[in-house]
């Protein structure tokens, strides 16, 4: 059994049809790049993953429950994390605030709950001394801090709660070279302690730099699913871009 | 990447001070030097009646104000204040004294018609996607018709004792108005800077799409805020019949203007994202310690009123100028 099964999953905007029977899996630990022209349906496809949208048909299990029924919530709950391209980062609040957003660590004053800011701060700051971010304070304010900084902020948020699954929406579009090489790592990191990870990427040296297996979409369908080593830069702009020659091996109608 | 020891700094004595709670320094120089400057150019202001009355005069903007800067505080805006605490008075003296309901359910009555009012903004706001600031321009043309209607344009008399103690006793010296106020501004500073009830007001105000994606039920969240919005102006509505003995469908004109403004004063941003109770109280207090002073100046309403949207507008130029006001 998969961590993650999609089984021909749609999804419709009125006439749009924006996912077309989507079917792939991700297996425990595994590092998979999701790759696409703007439009092929990535973005829809995440966010029916995490439940912003609902699908049409077919079926997506999680550690072999549904989560087709589930909300934004639970789906985060039963162990899902997105890091999101523009971050979804609360700019004038600080860091340790940012990383416990949704989910404050809260106590009990005479029935009335709490917010208990120094819990959050002391482990927000073990947070990000083990992930070796370099942020100076976690009661910085998140839009003071610079693209990388505020990324790491971003990741230390979807990985204080234990996820089995991280999926990163353009984690390094923004980034510095030294600061891609930063996130690279630590994707490899999280696959070595059996955190599965989805990586949407137009950047295809990191996608090819760090995944086990690549999945094409082009207009809202898998057209190709191949382990790294089996494919190659050449095949994957090919299939992206829809080129007629290309070699079809291990792709779905 | 060894992160740990660069990440011994401790915040700053001013933010250990000032904290979360945001509110503007700066401000409380401001209320210092109207003071200051009143008690000069009148020498009937520096007395503790006078304070008690600047107390209870603000009493009323107070708590509206407090409803406004939990929805400032969420990128929104309620210009129906005024209006609904003239609803929500009327209703309630309506109930008590021509229905001869019992004195505490009429207390309850002018809150629950104004949180009536003030989901139903939310609930046009979120559900109908109107912008707050037509919503609730509209439930003021609304509410303060509904009002007249109600009433036919007469204030209505006869309120229980109760009420009347309410709006004029004075336990301890202190008038109940402003005992009200503090009780609800203390309430109000722990829900805002304390609880996640707050703190999702603020961080909808600061990216919607933040909040959304962590799992924040933001169009329920907005509803909550206009209601209790809603619910402080029909609190409002009754300190203020009961002080003037009489549910008056006039009540409470153009008090939006002056709530706006101790708010953003207060240092409440006014495009969302960060609030304060304490700040607003301030802001209130500026705003009684002007209306104060020029009354005892002898300076005619009218111009007071001139005064408050000046101060408004010179509030929001001044966070611009400093960019305080701008978006990071």
């Amino acid at each position: 059994m998969s961590l993650l099964e999609l089984d021909d999953v749609r999804k419709a905007f009125g006439s749009i049809e924006a996912l077309r029977g989507v079917t792939f899996s991700v297996e425990t630990g595994s590092v998979v790049g999701l790759v696409g022209d703007n439009g092929a349906g990535k973005s829809t496809l995440m966010k029916t993953i995490t439940g912003v949208h609902r699908p049409d048909s077919g079926t997506i299990r999680f550690n072999g429950a549904s989560l087709t029924e589930m909300d934004p919530r639970g789906i985060r709950e039963a162990g899902i994390e997105m890091i999101y391209q523009d971050l979804a980062l609360a700019k004038m609040r600080d860091v340790a605030t940012n990383i416990f957003l949704g989910r404050e660590l809260t106590r009990n004053v005479l029935g009335v709950k709490l917010i208990d800011q120094k819990r959050m701060r002391a482990e927000a700051e073990a947070m990000i001394a083990k992930l070796g971010a370099r942020v100076q304070s976690v009661t910085q304010i998140a839009g003071h801090l610079s693209g990388g900084q505020q990324q790491s902020v971003a990741i230390a948020r979807a990985l204080t709660f234990n996820p089995k699954l991280v999926i990163m929406d353009e984690p390094t579009a923004a980034l510095a070279v030294r600061e891609i090489e930063h996130v690279l790592e630590l994707i490899r990191a999280l696959s070595a302690q059996g955190i599965a990870v989805i990586l949407i990427s137009h950047r295809l040296t990191d996608v090819f730099a760090v995944c086990d297996r690549i999945v094409v979409l082009r207009q809202g369908a898998v057209i190709a699913d191949d382990p790294t080593r089996e494919t190659s830069m050449n095949a994957v702009v090919a299939h992206i871009v829809g080129a007629a020659d290309a070699p079809h091996q291990g792709a779905r109608p | 990447m060894s992160a740990i020891s660069r990440f011994a700094a401790a915040p700053s004595l001013r933010r250990r001070l000032l904290g979360a709670a945001a509110f503007r320094i700066e401000s409380l120089f401001v209320l210092a030097a109207l003071t200051a400057a009143m008690a000069l150019l009148s020498p009937y202001f520096l007395s503790v009646s006078n304070f008690l009355n600047i107390l209870l005069a603000t009493s009323v903007i107070g708590v509206l104000a407090i409803g406004m800067t939990f929805v400032i505080s969420s990128a929104g805006i309620d210009l129906s204040v005024g209006s609904v605490l003239a609803l929500s008075g009327v209703a309630g003296c309506l109930l008590m004294a021509n229905f001869s309901l019992p004195w505490p359910l009429g207390v309850l009555a002018c809150i629950a018609a104004g949180a009536a009012a003030g989901a139903l903004n939310g609930f046009l706001v979120t559900k109908g996607a109107i912008p707050p600031f037509i919503v609730t321009l509209g439930m003021l043309g609304v509410a303060r018709g509904f009002a007249l209607v109600l009433t036919n344009g007469l204030p209505i008399y006869g309120l229980p004792d109760p009420i009347v103690f309410l709006g004029q006793g004075r336990p301890f010296g202190v008038p109940t108005p402003v005992i009200v106020l503090a009780l609800t501004a203390i309430a109000a500073h722990i829900a805002l800077s304390h609880t996640r009830f707050g703190l999702y007001a603020q961080v909808i105000g600061d990216s919607e799409t933040a909040a959304r994606a962590m799992g924040v039920r933001v169009e329920r969240h907005k509803i909550y805020l206009y209601a209790l919005s809603g619910a402080l102006a029909g609190l409002a509505g009754l300190l203020f019949a009961a002080r003037v003995n009489a549910g008056d469908p006039t009540a409470g004109l153009n008090y939006e203007l002056t709530a706006v403004t101790a708010t953003i004063i207060g240092g409440t941003n006014l495009f969302g994202g960060r609030g304060s109770v304490v700040g607003t109280l301030i802001g209130a207090l500026i705003m009684g310690v002007l209306q104060n002073g020029l009354n005892l100046l002898a300076v005619p309403s009218f111009y007071q009123q001139m005064a408050i949207g000046a101060v408004l507008v010179l509030a929001v130029w001044l966070d611009r100028v400093n960019g305080a006001g701008r978006r990071p």
